[in-house]
């Protein structure tokens, strides 16, 4: 019972932010200056009446709260809209959001594999050359840009070496992905992995390892079974998280590696003033964002008998 | 987030002190508070600095030097347009500081205040503050700032440094919320109260100095995380525009000659590093000495 009321309430609570968002970005893309008529005729003169009728298709001289709810009403009908140049955001989404998937996918498991081995390595043997790697790698990464790694990156490994593809997928995976994954990766990584290491360290030391140790467990099935189960709570929690903000794309790394992926066509569509496309864009990264977070808490509920206990 | 406990800010008082004593001594607070006083001093007379090699005008530039390497007189060498790429990577210090201080002061005061009005109201502000603060939180940040610098014709130093500003309080406005809150209950407050003291007056007096330090540590981060934002802004040319001198125009030129020319990109992607870098150790510094966590 009280879960249920716990859940109606975030629930509740998630409408409120959706419409919130959503209308926030509403008005920064249609109530901003900046004619989209325009935008979208570029060079061209257009006639009054082509201009007018443009204008009444896309419901522009309406008053702004008025297009909002029109926008709700479609959304809820499964309609995201269609774009200035005619065609429906829907279709846009679906062109793109397979390239970002594959991308966010590999940061991912890079992440993982990668974080929580380090930060295990790192808390085992305390002191040695990987924990001070590691160290290193987390201090590169808060304060190395990620456009500037991508650029050296690309530069380097791309065009210097020759070792893997510049830019594009016309090499399908793994090759075109390596590059812009590792870029992405590194931070989420070097957060991961100083999480597990924190945790990890903390639990080697707690009382319950202990009385473990006395009954006269061995170590690996010490580490194995109850530290790192124990510690996987905060690193999974970032993960988790992290998976929503991947599935967004990235505006910066799809733009260097020139990734035709969500990132890259929400940028494109911001420029070119297409304000559907940006708004329907928007929304489906809310909702995707917005469902990992509650993935986050029944995750954290089903790691940590605490939280479930409420 | 709030969590109150026996080591609230009751306890933090007298370990203040001693957190500066610690720091005083500690190197990995001295090194970059070091770094970022030099570089305060480089923002604000840029002039002084950039002529250090004998060619501190950025503008001065000459065809003939396009993309000449380092060579005594300009040891960072030369840019596309054959100007010293020592002088602009100085006074390119200048907006990425500014728009740093400027962007996290806005931020900051945006926070402070709807922060205190939540947490020290409580009620339907505290409802609606916090809702909205969810709602900023939803979003990515750059995608934000994206969306409304597109429609801003004349981007400067100001208006970046004030997008910025609006979109980066929600984080730090939770943070005050938290710590008004857990000083709200305490019993100096209440004695205050008891004493006739104003609101206004325990609020600015007794309840944010004393709840104001994990704030202050959180917003030397963000400094931080403006500037790479700022540069990055930059680099997918939404940003600052030329004729301004940023690190991030720098990067986007150099990214494109870096076969022929690679300290077009190396200079300013150092330098921008170094700040970052410099003002994130300084925030750890500040949270390790004061955090009462980790004095646990």
């Amino acid at each position: 019972m009280a879960a249920a009321a716990r859940w109606g309430k975030r629930l509740g609570g998630l409408a409120i932010v959706f419409l919130g968002v959503t209308f926030i970005i509403y008005l920064a893309v249609f109530a901003l200056p900046g004619d989209p008529i325009r935008a979208f005729a570029g060079d061209r003169p257009l006639s009054e009446s082509v201009v007018s009728a443009l204008r009444a298709k896309y419901h522009l001289d309406d008053p702004l709260w008025r297009q909002y709810l029109d926008y709700l009403l479609g959304l809820f009908q499964g309609d995201l809209g269609q774009s200035f140049s005619g065609r429906p955001v829907a279709e846009q989404l679906a062109n793109r959001w397979p390239v970002t998937v594959v991308l966010a996918l590999t940061a991912w498991v890079l992440e993982i594999v990668f974080g929580l081995g380090l930060g295990v390595v790192a808390a085992l043997k305390r002191g040695s050359l990987i924990d001070h790697g590691l160290l290193a790698l987390t201090v590169l990464a808060s304060c190395v840009p990620v456009f500037v790694l991508g650029v050296l990156s690309q530069q380097f490994f791309g065009v210097e070496l020759g070792w893997l593809p510049v830019a594009g997928v016309r090499d399908g995976w793994p090759l075109s992905y390596i590059l812009p994954a590792s870029v992405i990766a590194v931070f989420g990584l070097s957060a991961v992995s100083r999480l597990m290491r924190g945790a990890m360290v903390e639990n080697l030391e707690a009382d319950y390892v202990r009385t473990v140790r006395a009954h006269g467990f061995g170590e690996g099935r010490i580490v194995g079974l109850h530290v790192m189960r124990n510690s996987l709570i905060p690193a999974s929690t970032y993960l988790a998280t992290d998976l929503g903000y991947l599935l967004g794309g990235s505006v910066i790394i799809e733009g260097i590696f020139n990734l035709p992926g969500v990132g890259n066509l929400l940028f494109d569509s911001i420029r070119a003033h297409e304000g559907p496309t940006v708004v329907g864009i928007a929304t489906a990264l809310i909702v995707v964002f917005l469902l990992t977070s509650v993935l986050v808490d029944a995750l954290h509920a089903l790691l940590d008998p605490r939280v479930r206990r409420g | 987030m709030a969590r109150p406990g026996p080591t609230g800010p009751a306890t933090a008082q007298p370990t203040r002190r001693g957190g500066w004593q610690r720091l005083r001594r500690d190197w990995t607070f001295v090194g970059p508070a070091g770094l970022i006083v030099l570089l305060l001093a480089v923002a604000a007379i840029p002039g002084l600095f950039a002529g250090f090699f004998g060619h501190g005008d950025p503008r001065a530039c000459d065809l003939h030097s396009s993309q000449l390497g380092p060579r005594s007189g300009h040891p960072f060498g030369f840019d596309l347009q054959g100007c010293d790429v020592w002088a602009n990577v100085v006074y390119g210090t200048q907006s990425s500081i500014a728009v740093g201080l400027l962007a996290t002061a806005i931020s900051g005061t945006i926070a402070v205040v709807l922060g205190t009005l939540a947490g020290f109201n409580g009620g339907w502000a505290d409802w609606l503050i916090s809702r909205l603060t969810e709602v900023f939180l939803g979003f990515p940040f750059l995608l934000a700032a994206i969306v409304v610098l597109n429609s801003i014709g004349q981007r400067t130093v100001l208006t970046v440094a004030v997008v910025l500003g609006l979109f980066g309080w929600p984080t730090m406005a939770r943070l005050v919320r938290a710590s008004v809150r857990q000083v709200r209950s305490l019993d100096y407050v209440l004695a205050a109260r008891t004493m006739g003291l104003g609101t206004w007056r325990i609020v600015t007096r007794y309840v944010l100095a004393n709840g104001l330090t994990p704030v202050l540590i959180l917003a030397t981060i963000s400094i931080g995380t403006v500037i790479v934002a700022e540069s990055s802004l930059t680099y997918l040319g939404i940003g600052l525009a030329p004729p301004a001198i940023s690190w991030g125009l720098q990067i986007a030129d150099g990214s494109r000659y870096f076969q022929t020319a690679p300290h077009m990109i190396v200079f300013p992607s150092l330098f921008l590093s170094l700040t970052v870098l410099s003002i994130i150790m300084l925030g750890e510094a500040l949270r390790a000495a004061f955090d009462p966590k980790r004095l646990q």
